[in-house]
C-alpha cells in the first residue's frame, strides 16, 4: 500500500459519491415542487457533478493509466463503483430528497473540513473549493427539515418516515478499511470518528430545532464500498451509460 | 369619451417608442393579451424542461451532463422571470398554471414532439433554440416594460443554449457514420416543427395586426422564420448535414433562401392536443404540482408558526 | 387554504461600491427562503454580491397619473444643476 493508492481510493470513493447523487438528483430537474425549489434543487445537483468531475480527474491522474472522468463515469461495471448506498436511494419524494441530501451533506461537510488540510495538495485544492458548494447544500437541506419537521402534520410524518428509512444508511459513510485508515494515519485522508461524531452533532442540532428524531442505527448496510450495491445502482448505470455503452469508443 | 382619449394616448406613446409600466394606464385588451402571451411563453418554458430533461440522466459525458442540466435549470428561471412578469399585471402564477394544466392555455407545440436520441438535444439546442432566439430578441424591444427587461435577461442567458446544442451536433458529425446518422435523422424530424413554431403564415395569423401596432410584436410571423431559414442553412452546410427540404434553394433575386410549404395540418393537429406527447407533458406537470403541494403547504405553514413566534415576543418585550 | 407563497422584489448589488438594484421577483413562504431563492434563481451567473428582498406588497410606489406634478417642477430648477453656472475656462474644472 502507498499513497498513490490511497490518493486514488480517496478519489474514487469522492467522486463515485458525488456522481451518483448528483445523478439522482438531476432525475429531478423538470419536477421539483415549485420553479424556485426546482432551481435551487439543480443548483446542487450541478455542484456534485462538477465536484465528481474533480476528483475522478484526479482519480485517473494519480492511477496513471490515461483513464479519464468519462472513463470512470461511464466505463465501469457496477461492481466497480465505490459509492456508498445512501446515494443510490431512490427519489422517493421531497421529504425523502431533503432527509437523504441532509445526512449526506453533514457528512460531506465534517469530511471536506479535514480533507482542506490534506497533505496532498490536490486533494486539499479539490475540497476547499468544494466545502464553500457544501456548506450552502447543508444550510439549504437542513432548512427544509426544520420546515418539514415543523411545519405541517404530513411534512412531519414524511421527514421523519424518512429519517428512520435512510438510518441504516448512515453508518456506511465514516466505515473505515485498511486503505482509508492508511490515508488518514498519513495525513491524505480523513479521521472518519471525528467525521461521524461532527456530522451527528451537526445533524441532531438541526433535528432538534425541526422537531424530528434520528438514532443511530443498530443495524447498518455495509459494502457500497466495495462494489455492493442496491438493486438501484444497476438501472441507475443502465441509464447513465446507455449512449456510450451503444456505441463505444465514440467522441461525444 | 374619455377612454377613447386615454386610448389615444396610449397609443401615442406606444408610437414614440416609450415603455409602458405595470402601474401606467393600458387598454384592457393590451394587458389581456400581454398575460395571454407571456404566460404561453412561460408555459413554454417550463414544459420546454421534459424532453430535454429526458436525456440529462444519459448524457453521454459528464461534459455535456453538466451543460444539459444547467441548461434546462435556465429553462425554469426564463419560466420564473415570465410569471413574474406577467404577474405585474395583476395575474396569479398559480392561475396562470392551472390554465396550464387544465389545458385552457397554450405552450409552445414543438415540445409536444418527442426527444427519441441524443442528438435530438443537438437538433434542440440548434434549431429550437435557434428559432426562439429569432423572436425573443425582437421581444426585447416590446412595448411593455417588465417584459422587454424579462427578455433582455434571457437573452443574455440563452447564448449559450443554441452553442450548446450546434456543439453536439458538430461532434455528433464528425464523429463515426453512426453519429452523423443520428444527427441527420434528429435534424430530419426537428427541422419542419422548428419553421412552424413561428406560427401560422401572416395571413392567417389573427393575432398579428394589433400586437404589433401595440409593438408587442415587432415582427410577423414570416419575416421571423424566413430570417431563421436564412441563418441556419448555412449552419447545416457547415455540418454536411442535409436540410428535408427538397424545394429549399438560394433566391438571388429576393436575397433569401426559399423554402417548401409547411405542413400546416400536421401543425394544428398538434396545437389542438394529438401531438405525439401532449398529454404525457401535461401529466409531467401536473404530478410535480400535486407532489408539491404539501411542501408548498409545509413552508407556508412554518413560516406563518415563525411570525407568530416573533410576535409573542415582541408582545413580551413591550 | 390559499397555499402560494408570497411574492418577493430582489434587489442585486452586482459588485460593492454600487447600489441594489431591481433585478425581478419570485415566490418564496419566508424572507430566508427569499434570499436563498434570489441566490439561486438570480446569481446563477455571478451577477452578484449581496441581495435585498421585500415582501412586493410592501412595496409603496408612486402614482403614474401624478407624473406631471410629481416630476415636472424639477425640470425648471435648473441652477440644481452644475452647467447653471458660468465659470471662466482658464479656472479649469471645478
Amino acid at each position: 500500500m502507498n499513497k498513490q493508492q490511497a490518493i486514488f481510493d480517496l478519489a474514487l470513493w469522492m467522486g463515485d459519491n458525488t456522481l451518483i447523487l448528483g445523478h439522482r438528483l438531476s432525475e429531478l430537474c423538470g419536477h421539483g415542487p415549485i420553479l424556485e425549489q426546482d432551481i435551487a434543487l439543480t443548483n446542487i445537483a450541478l455542484d456534485l457533478v462538477g465536484q465528481s468531475r474533480m476528483w475522478l480527474s484526479l482519480a485517473g491522474e494519480v492511477e496513471g493509466k490515461d483513464r479519464t472522468e468519462d472513463d470512470f463515469a461511464y466505463y465501469r461495471g457496477e461492481r466497480d463503483f465505490t459509492n456508498v448506498k445512501l446515494v443510490e436511494m431512490p427519489n422517493h419524494h421531497w421529504g425523502y430528497v431533503i432527509a437523504r441530501q441532509f445526512i449526506y451533506d453533514a457528512h460531506h461537510l465534517a469530511i471536506l473540513e479535514q480533507l482542506v488540510d490534506s497533505s496532498d495538495q490536490a486533494i486539499a485544492d479539490i475540497a476547499a473549493k468544494a466545502i464553500k458548494e457544501v456548506q450552502y447544500h447543508l444550510r439549504f437541506s437542513s432548512e427544509w427539515m426544520i420546515r418539514m419537521g415543523d411545519g405541517t402534520a404530513v411534512s412531519h410524518e414524511k421527514a421523519q418516515t424518512s429519517l428512520e428509512d435512510l438510518a441504516p444508511y448512515i453508518k456506511s459513510l465514516t466505515l473505515t478499511d485498511e486503505i482509508s485508515t492508511f490515508a488518514a494515519a498519513e495525513g491524505i485522508g480523513f479521521d472518519a470518528g471525528r467525521v461521524e461524531q461532527e456530522a451527528w452533532a451537526t445533524m441532531q442540532k438541526v433535528l432538534e430545532e425541526a422537531t424530528l428524531k434520528l438514532e443511530p442505527s443498530e443495524y447498518y448496510h455495509k459494502g457500497g464500498k466495495q462494489g455492493l450495491h442496491t438493486e438501484h445502482m444497476g438501472f441507475i448505470l443502465a441509464e447513465m451509460q446507455s449512449v456510450v455503452r451503444a456505441m463505444p469508443g465514440n467522441t461525444w | 369619451m374619455i377612454e377613447k382619449n386615454l386610448n389615444q394616448i396610449f397609443q401615442a406613446r406606444i408610437d414614440s417608442e416609450e415603455k409602458i409600466e405595470a402601474r401606467d394606464w393600458m387598454p384592457e385588451k393590451y394587458r389581456q393579451t400581454l398575460i395571454r402571451q407571456i404566460s404561453q411563453h412561460a408555459h413554454s418554458e417550463v414544459v420546454g424542461m421534459l424532453p430535454e430533461g429526458n436525456w440529462i440522466t444519459r448524457a453521454p459525458s459528464l461534459r455535456r451532463k453538466v451543460a444539459l442540466l444547467a441548461k434546462v435549470q435556465d429553462e425554469a428561471g426564463h419560466g420564473l422571470y415570465l410569471y413574474s412578469a406577467a404577474e405585474t399585471l395583476g395575474a396569479k402564477r398559480s392561475d396562470l398554471i392551472q390554465q396550464l394544466l387544465d389545458g385552457t392555455a397554450k405552450y409552445s407545440s414543438i415540445f409536444n414532439y418527442p426527444t427519441l436520441s441524443w442528438a435530438d438535444i443537438g437538433a434542440i439546442g440548434w434549431l429550437v433554440d435557434g428559432a426562439a432566439i429569432m423572436n425573443q430578441v425582437m421581444l426585447c424591444r416590446t412595448s411593455y416594460g417588465p417584459y422587454a427587461r424579462a427578455m433582455v435577461r434571457i437573452c443574455k442567458e440563452e447564448s449559450f443554449h443554441q452553442r450548446q446544442g450546434y456543439e453536439i451536433m458538430i461532434a455528433l458529425s464528425k464523429g463515426s457514420e453512426e453519429q452523423k446518422a443520428m444527427a441527420q435523422d434528429a435534424l430530419n424530424r426537428w427541422w419542419w416543427p422548428s419553421l412552424m413554431m413561428f406560427g401560422p403564415n401572416d395571413a392567417e395569423s389573427k393575432h398579428t395586426a394589433q400586437s404589433m401596432a401595440w409593438k408587442i410584436k415587432r415582427k410577423t410571423n414570416d419575416e421571423l422564420r424566413q430570417a431563421f431559414v436564412d441563418a441556419t442553412v448555412p449552419q447545416a452546410e457547415y455540418l454536411g448535414l442535409t436540410i428535408p427540404d427538397a424545394d429549399l434553394k438560394w433566391n438571388e433575386e429576393r436575397g433569401h433562401y426559399d423554402f417548401g410549404p409547411i405542413d400546416w395540418d400536421e401543425f394544428w393537429q398538434v396545437v389542438k392536443g394529438y401531438g405525439q406527447c401532449n398529454k404525457e407533458r401535461i401529466a409531467a406537470r401536473r404530478k410535480a404540482e400535486e407532489e408539491g403541494e404539501w411542501v408548498r403547504e409545509a413552508a407556508l405553514a412554518y413560516a406563518e408558526k415563525q411570525r407568530i413566534k416573533k410576535e409573542n415576543q415582541k408582545t413580551k418585550v413591550a | 387554504m390559499d397555499n402560494n407563497w408570497p411574492l418577493w422584489e430582489v434587489f442585486i448589488r452586482s459588485k460593492k461600491g454600487l447600489s441594489h438594484k431591481h433585478v425581478g421577483s419570485l415566490h418564496a413562504a419566508d424572507a430566508d427562503m427569499a434570499i436563498e431563492n434570489a441566490r439561486d434563481v438570480y446569481t446563477r451567473r455571478m451577477e452578484g454580491e449581496s441581495i435585498w428582498v421585500v415582501e412586493s406588497k410592501d412595496i409603496v410606489a408612486s402614482n403614474p397619473s401624478q407624473q406631471e406634478e410629481l416630476y415636472d417642477p424639477a425640470k425648471d430648477k435648473i441652477y440644481r444643476h452644475p452647467t447653471f453656472y458660468d465659470i471662466p475656462d482658464e479656472i479649469g474644472h471645478m
